[in-house]
């Protein structure tokens, strides 16, 4: 069990999300993202799609009931186990009663916080992922509040392995890390792949030039739907207007302002703004650690290569998992 | 129908660029041909006014079978075979879905400002809005919201210039040329002209939701007693 002794300022449970039912307006959410999510899974020997704890801007203080391994990955906190550093990317061995203390957002934004076995929160429509817009989810359909107890599941075999191998060593977390934004080709820092959306062409030449040109400053309008970028104005020529389409997280849609907004998977199921690009799915986790003010600049692939990025980063994944499963065992 | 990519996981089947009952009727039919048995690595597939999106998971799509420089090409030939040749559990009659409504007074706020714009007293106004059937081209914008096709052109009336902060479960709504209900309580522009004591979300059932696309709809006038008596029934 965990304690929620300070809630921090939006932390929720979440898991890989809710497929299937975009068909009747219910968002995909989930793990904002995912891939960070599925790595700090494995680290604590768990399923890839176990519950964890998504952590905003400034962390919560969670106090631990019984020993337990954890691991986090994403933005840094700056976090501490009873006092003490937590490092980040491998298991960690926290004990009976330890406090861990996630400060305020150093670089990044958010980060996720695996717990060996998975929270136990029930399953609603196939997901443990907190869904706010229509309160389901998670621990009762929203944030954690302070007093909150989160049950878990116990750890698992490889979990259990690890835990008491570490016990044995007398130490805190493992010597090995895995570290998500190591695997697959990444892009370099302040850069994102992308593709030309469906709706390019409506674009007027300068816009489609300053697209792929512009540093795009990232701005406070950002939550788990999207975030909306600052730059040159992107205008149609002529001017039409679209009749309702489904979206896709990744997507940059451009509303009137002409000021991109990038989709991330809390979006809505449908939405009626021109679309004049469509994010890389490896690079979209980057969208997730963009602070208010900082640039990033789109760098134009073709949709075969985001394809075979997608599958490198799988193989790799594939790999760890194979790894961890001999290290544990 | 045209295949186009949707992002590195997902594709646009589209049927055309205006709102049509032609156009809906292929809609529905590729959505349900396409929903109703899932081809091999795909993982959702929505339906909207033009357009059906479906969703893929590339490393499945790959373990299917698909050379892996050939992804998108394989997925649309797939698509095309199926929508040629849908499974039998694909036809649906469209479900025709009653919906109980109080019109005006607390339900009802802007039931006076829609007459006034369409020059009707409000009476006439529920008359029309209740006598015309509705089709369901889409849900979406919120769980289980539908967006309806079909509104009579005299009830058209503009959004509010200032959106409500807060619009009530239920609440039955014109927006424009479109109607709508809500099925949560979230900020919102349209005219609220009653309210349905029915729950259009139901995360507890399969599927989650009163309303699917395809539905055709009716309204039915009734009065806040049997409002109150549709809320102690479903508590």
């Amino acid at each position: 069990m965990i304690r929620v002794l300070k809630p921090g300022l939006l932390t929720t449970v979440q898991d890989l999300g809710r497929p299937g039912y975009q068909q009747y307006g219910v968002a995909v959410g989930g793990a904002l993202d995912a891939f960070a999510a599925r790595v700090a899974n494995l680290v604590v020997g768990n399923d890839e799609n176990a519950a964890l704890i998504e952590i905003a801007q400034t962390g919560p203080e969670l106090q631990f009931e019984r020993e337990t391994l954890v691991a986090w990955n994403g933005g840094d906190f700056e976090p501490t186990i009873g006092g003490e550093p937590l490092p980040r990317d491998r298991a960690v061995r926290v004990a009976a009663g330890e406090k861990l203390v996630f400060g305020v957002a150093r670089a990044g934004l958010r980060a996720w916080l695996a717990v060996a076995g998975g929270i136990d929160v029930p399953l609603v429509m196939g997901s443990r992922s907190t869904y706010r817009r229509a309160g389901i989810g998670g621990h009762e359909g929203r944030p954690l509040a302070a007093g909150d107890v989160l049950p878990c599941y116990g750890p698992g075999e490889r979990s259990a392995a690890v835990l008491a191998s570490l016990k044995v060593r007398g130490q805190r977390g493992t010597v090995w890390t895995v570290r998500p934004e190591t695997l697959g080709q990444p892009a370099p820092a302040g850069v994102v792949r992308a593709m030309c959306g469906p709706e390019w062409d409506w674009f007027a030449a300068e816009a489609q030039k300053a697209f792929f040109a512009s540093a795009w400053e990232a701005t406070r309008e950002a939550d788990r739907m999207g975030v909306r970028l600052h730059g040159p104005e992107l205008l149609l020529a002529p001017p039409r207007e679209m009749i309702s389409a489904a979206v896709n997280t990744g997507l940059v849609q451009v509303p009137p302002s002409g000021q991109p907004i990038v989709l991330l998977p809390s979006r809505q199921s449908v939405g009626g703004y021109p679309r004049i690009a469509a994010v890389a799915a490896v690079d979209i986790g980057r969208f997730t650690q963009l602070r208010p003010g900082e640039k990033v600049t789109f760098s134009r692939i073709p949709l075969v290569v985001a394809l075979d990025l997608q599958l490198k980063r799988e193989r790799d994944l594939t790999r760890v998992r194979l790894g961890l499963a001999r290290l544990a065992g | 129908m045209q295949i186009t990519p949707l992002g590195d996981s997902a594709l646009m089947l589209v049927f055309g660029d205006w709102i049509n009952e032609s156009i809906h009727r292929q809609v529905q039919t590729a959505w349900r041909a396409l929903a109703a048995e899932p081809l091999p690595g795909v993982s959702e597939v929505a339906p909207a006014y033009t357009t059906v999106t479906v969703f893929y998971d590339v490393r499945r799509v790959v373990e299917a079978g698909a050379p892996e420089n050939e992804i998108v090409n394989w997925l649309s030939a797939r698509v095309r075979e199926r929508l040629k040749d849908p499974p039998k559990s694909a036809k649906v009659k469209p479900r025709h879905v009653e919906i109980p409504v109080c019109y005006g007074g607390e339900y009802g706020p802007d039931l006076g400002r829609v007459a006034a714009q369409a020059k009707l007293f409000p009476d006439e106004v529920v008359k029309r809005h209740s006598r015309a059937s509705y089709r369901v081209h889409l849900i979406g914008f919120a769980p289980g919201f539908p967006y309806l096709g079909g509104l009579p052109k005299e009830l058209v009336t503009p959004r509010h210039a200032k959106p409500r902060m807060s619009v009530p479960v239920g609440s039955v709504a014109i927006g424009g040329e479109q109607t709508g209900i809500y099925p949560q309580s979230t900020p919102g522009g349209w005219n609220l002209i009653g309210r349905t004591p029915l729950r259009l979300f139901r995360p507890e059932q399969n599927p989650p939701v009163l309303l699917q696309a395809g539905d055709e709809v009716t309204f039915k006038p009734i009065t806040p007693a049997e409002f109150a008596q549709w809320q102690e029934v479903r508590a």
